[in-house]
């Protein structure tokens, strides 16, 4: 019953007519940036930080999750008229969908991928809304050694279990962990990394970093092989509404692809990948039109779409309770709560009840929002697609040195941005992982202030860290997955088969 | 890098990989460097200089891993590159952080980085780009200065304004 008069305390949070304005602008321009092509959510969200600097905590991250979703929602409509999908999440709809606008189905693969979305959303959401407060009872008992337990965890799932090298994929989180160590050691005060410059002494500045990888990267990189791809805007020809067997097709995988995206979401195991792959291939399983896949089946982007959304909302569960990034938008998401000092985690369910349960309530109308506008906006939409690549990515590049130049008009900075630009165009040509460089820069700092606390709690003694079980198991799963694709090598050569 | 090599797919030593593996192994060598400077401070427990060094040693032993990987050949294909467009936008970028460094302003900045970086996808109007550049920033600026009162660096333009 708590988590229905806190969630009816949320709502009347977010209906207040500023805080509607706020989601209403949050949408709109995370799905006008969402959708341009190669920008992702993460992206999304870390451009668009800027334009919160000046609200208030609660306004902001009301606004936020309009972004989230909006962005999410851009990179769908971005994969179904070109095939760019701006994020693996998208591939699966991208596969379906694309062929569905070839053949003049476009507008009912935007209604299904919209529709689905939001049904996902609001049934994910719901789940975060009852799973969250029991899981915060949970974790008030954790204790610092648990914590750095959880973050070995996260660590290894985000960066070995998942990636196509688990090689590669620690190597992206070690270059993160060794940024997180930049700037001055918050118990001794020593300057570690600064090599004398000043503005070093702060830390690298996520933003800086996410930006500086996902945005200059991406620029760098599609410039380099713009001799390889063309890409062709599909314009949506004929009704934008399903008809009545779109309806049949569409409902369950909507509802398959929640019960996928949601739980996986949900662990710290990062990544709406697996999710949609699992709802794509079920779908393709179990559809009464197995002749139609790949050359345009529904039920191929209604389930995918739903579970990428689905996970989306999961992934806030480790978030808001543990404050536990799980993927690069929610690294994201983290970096925005600690613009104005808050640390998401149990206490901030106690101390700040307004603030989390009107982000959830902000959640759903968030949703609402995007199905009422984005359909009868998806002109709009088509135009900004068909902006002409140049001025696309100038304009990107732009607004991405224009935050950094807004927070800190800085030559070492702005240096660092191009500096992490170049980075991201190395890393997406020698195929390293982005996301846990990111990862590993905001947790890396916790995970060492929570191992430094427990072993002064301890007078040093290192085996604190299995004494406590919840840290003890934990370690042991973080160990396994670090371990299973080492021993598991024939099932990289599985999956590489499938694709 | 290797483009245009026909040998490509074959399993061979990649010379990008073992750069890989030595910029790992170089990057781990200063974080040693570096921790060796930090006293430690904490009577228990660890000390500022335990961390550095842990994960000197996980960058170490991925510069082996790696290091493993080139010489079996065992990274992903790559394609090839066109290094002119990367060429150009970092010159926009050095401009842009130049223009910023000598006070030179906010618009004049961006409009060089925009007309660079449209000129590396391919545009060749650098007159219709630059115009276009200091509009866009133009009112960029305006709208940071004057609705969100967001300082943004100031130049000659900006003080016309």
């Amino acid at each position: 019953m708590d988590t229905f008069a806190a969630l009816a305390h949320g709502m009347a949070v977010a209906v207040q007519p500023m805080n509607l304005l706020y989601a209403l602008i949050g949408v709109f321009l995370g799905t006008a940036v969402g959708v341009l092509p190669g920008i992702g959510p993460a992206l999304t969200v870390a451009l668009l930080l800027p334009v919160t600097y000046k609200l208030d905590p609660g306004g902001s991250l009301i606004m936020f999750a309009g972004i989230y979703y909006g962005g999410m929602y851009g990179g769908s409509t971005t994969a179904i008229l070109i095939n760019t999908p701006g994020e693996s999440a998208s591939m699966a709809t991208a596969l379906e969908g694309n062929k569905m606008a070839k053949a003049g189905r476009g507008g009912p693969a935007l209604a299904t991928s919209a529709i689905g979305s939001f049904v996902a959303g609001t049934i994910a959401t719901i789940g975060l809304a009852f799973l969250a407060p029991w899981l915060v009872d949970f974790a008030v008992r954790f204790g610092p050694e648990d914590y750095f337990a959880l973050m070995c965890v996260a660590f290894v799932t985000v960066s070995a279990t998942f990636g196509d090298s688990p090689i590669r994929g620690l190597t992206s989180l070690f270059i993160g962990l060794t940024l997180g160590l930049v700037g001055i050691d918050k118990l001794t005060g020593q300057a570690r990394l600064a090599f004398g410059v000043p503005e070093l002494l702060d830390g690298v500045e996520v933003t800086t970093l996410a930006v500086g990888l996902f945005a200059v990267g991406e620029a760098l990189y599609v410039a380099s092989r713009r001799h390889h791809t063309e890409e062709k805007l599909e314009p949506v020809r004929g009704s934008l509404w399903m008809t009545k067997e779109d309806w049949k097709r569409s409902w369950k995988p909507w509802l398959r692809g929640t019960m996928f995206g949601f739980p996986i979401g949900a662990l710290p195991a990062g990544g709406a990948e697996i999710p949609t792959f699992l709802s794509y291939s079920t779908e393709k399983r179990l559809t009464k039109h197995p002749e139609e896949f790949g050359k345009g089946a529904i039920e191929g982007v209604a389930g995918p779409e739903a579970a990428n959304n689905a996970s989306a909302a999961g992934t806030l569960v480790p978030l808001l309770t543990l404050g536990l990034p799980t993927s690069a938008t929610a690294a994201m998401m983290l970096a925005g709560f600690q613009q104005y000092g808050l640390n998401p985690g149990p206490l901030l369910f106690a101390e700040r009840p307004d603030l989390v349960w009107g982000l959830i309530a902000s959640l759903f109308i968030a949703n609402m929002m995007l199905l009422v506008l984005n359909l009868p906006l998806v002109g709009l939409w088509v135009r900004l697609l068909a902006i002409p690549q140049p001025w696309l990515y100038a304009g990107i590049l732009v607004f991405a040195t224009m935050g950094t130049i807004a927070a800190k008009p800085s030559v070492v900075e702005l240096s660092m941005l191009a500096g992490f630009g170049v980075l991201g165009f190395l890393m997406r040509r020698f195929d390293f992982p982005i996301a846990p460089v990111v990862v590993g820069l905001i947790l890396g700092p916790i995970a060492e202030s929570q191992l430094r606390r427990a072993l002064a709690i301890s007078l040093g003694d290192p085996m604190t860290l299995l004494q406590s079980p919840i840290s003890a198991t934990l370690l042991a799963v973080a160990l396994i997955a670090l371990l299973a694709p080492f021993v598991l090598k024939g099932l990289g050569r599985f999956k590489a088969n499938e694709d | 890098m290797s483009s245009g090599d026909p040998a490509q797919h074959q399993r061979r030593v990649d010379r990008a990989g073992i750069v890989i593996a030595a910029l790992l192994a170089a990057l781990a060598a200063v974080l040693v460097w570096d921790a060796r400077g930090l006293s430690s401070g904490a009577m228990y427990g660890m000390g500022p200089e335990a961390m550095p060094v842990v994960i000197a040693c996980g960058l170490a032993l991925l510069a082996i891993g790696n290091f493993i990987d080139a010489l079996r050949g065992n990274l992903p294909a790559r394609e090839s590159t066109d290094p002119v467009p990367v060429v150009l936008i970092l010159i926009g970028l050095a401009l842009l952080i130049g223009i910023i460094g000598f006070g030179g302003g906010f618009i004049l900045a961006t409009s060089a980085l925009f007309v660079t970086t449209s000129a590396a996808f391919g545009r060749r109007a650098i007159l219709v780009d630059s115009i276009i550049a200091l509009v866009m920033s133009t009112l960029i600026y305006l709208a940071f200065d004057r609705l969100l009162t967001l300082s943004l660096p100031a130049g000659p333009l900006e003080r016309l304004l």
